[in-house]
């Protein structure tokens, strides 16, 4: 419980989501409406989605075109002849931006290979950077984390990691020299949303790269939260590709994000644990 | 000679190159959208037809997949 919070004060409630109107809309890639820079491109959406997990490739494609997104993430694996239809085929087709990342990756060793890989396959130099510590949490190695991002940013990749909340490993990614930085609310695949806003606010706070929430994001309300935060944007997979109707979730989320986005834009009246009335208290008659 | 081709032991002729490690994974046409690794380094496509493979070398040829 935080000690702010006490019964007898009329001093507003400050919390994740309260800051001021212009807090994210001061840094970097910022536009009237929405559209947000990243890398060296700028995009109108601020929504990205993960490709993995969906029933069908057509399910898919619905949910894509549903959602908006402009950047969709793609992942390496070994070919397989079997193999029907190709997720890079529906991405081309919808003239998507396929954005490899280094998912099963375990080592900065590992993690820079991958990214080699997917440069020849993509012809791409942007990787959505993963180095995950174990398979039961999938949460980011730290020091092999940074340590990957190092040697890609060295070598001219467009780096984007997926990160702890951890507001000094988004500061040291930072520091070598990452596009973004790309917080988890909670775990990847989870849906338990952000379980520490004010991690993530923080992080939002100092950050002179955009801010992606990333991982974790169960429903539209958590999207919606993560733009109130200040974040530049949401990627999001499960959430979408596993819901009953991923079309329909992908709109939900289209929407939470900009709904999420233009609260923040316009600053929210501050938390009070007591009423104040809107109606005006002068001029009431006399009826007794 | 044989190799490990995406994990699995496969026989190749002496002589064999990245490209028909390629062929052999089951890729037909011009490989685009397919990459190989060797021992963990990437070929580059232009350089996979002069590429000589040698015995008991880790050959990875990915393309790409749905994910997150």
């Amino acid at each position: 419980m935080r000690s702010r919070v006490d019964s007898g004060s009329r001093t507003p409630v400050s919390v994740p989501g309260d800051g001021p109107a212009d807090g994210g809309a001061a840094r970097a890639g910022d536009q009237p409406d929405s559209g947000f820079d990243l890398g060296d491109r700028s995009w109108g959406s601020r929504l990205i989605v993960g490709s993995g997990g969906f029933p069908s490739l057509e399910a898919m494609e619905r949910a894509l075109t549903a959602s908006g997104a402009e950047i969709v993430t793609v992942a390496l694996r070994r070919v397989d002849p079997g193999a029907r239809g190709s997720a890079l085929e529906v991405i081309d087709r919808l003239g998507l931006f396929a954005l490899p990342n280094t998912a099963g990756c375990y080592t900065a060793r590992d993690a820079v290979r991958t990214a080699h890989l997917a440069r020849e396959v993509f012809e791409t130099d942007w990787i959505k950077l993963e180095v995950i510590g174990d398979d039961r949490t999938l949460f980011p190695d730290a020091v092999e984390l940074v340590g990957a991002a190092e040697i890609l940013v060295d070598e001219g990749f467009t780096v984007l990691p997926y990160t702890n909340d951890d507001p000094i490993l988004a500061r040291r990614l930072e520091d070598v020299g990452c596009s973004a930085v790309m917080p988890l609310g909670s775990p990847i695949g989870s849906g338990m949303g952000i379980r520490n806003p004010y991690n993530v606010q923080i992080i939002v706070e100092r950050a002179t790269v955009p801010v992606i929430l990333d991982a974790g994001i169960g429903t539209a309300s958590d999207a919606a939260l993560a733009m109130e935060l200040g974040c530049d944007g949401v990627l999001l997979s499960s959430s979408v590709a596993r819901a009953k109707d991923p079309e329909r979730m992908a709109l939900a989320m289209r929407r939470a994000v900009e709904a999420g986005y233009g609260a923040r834009r316009a600053g929210r009246i501050p938390r009070k644990l007591h009423a104040e009335a809107s109606t005006p208290g002068e001029g009431i008659p006399e009826l007794g | 000679m044989i190799v490990a081709l995406n994990g699995r032991r496969a026989e190749l002729p002496d002589g064999a190159t990245v490209a028909d490690a390629v062929k052999e994974a089951g890729v037909d046409g011009d490989g685009r959208g397919v990459a190989v690794a060797v021992d963990g380094e990437v070929i580059r496509k232009v350089e996979w037809g002069k590429t000589k493979l040698e015995g008991e070398q880790k050959v990875e040829v990915v393309h790409a997949v749905q994910g997150g």
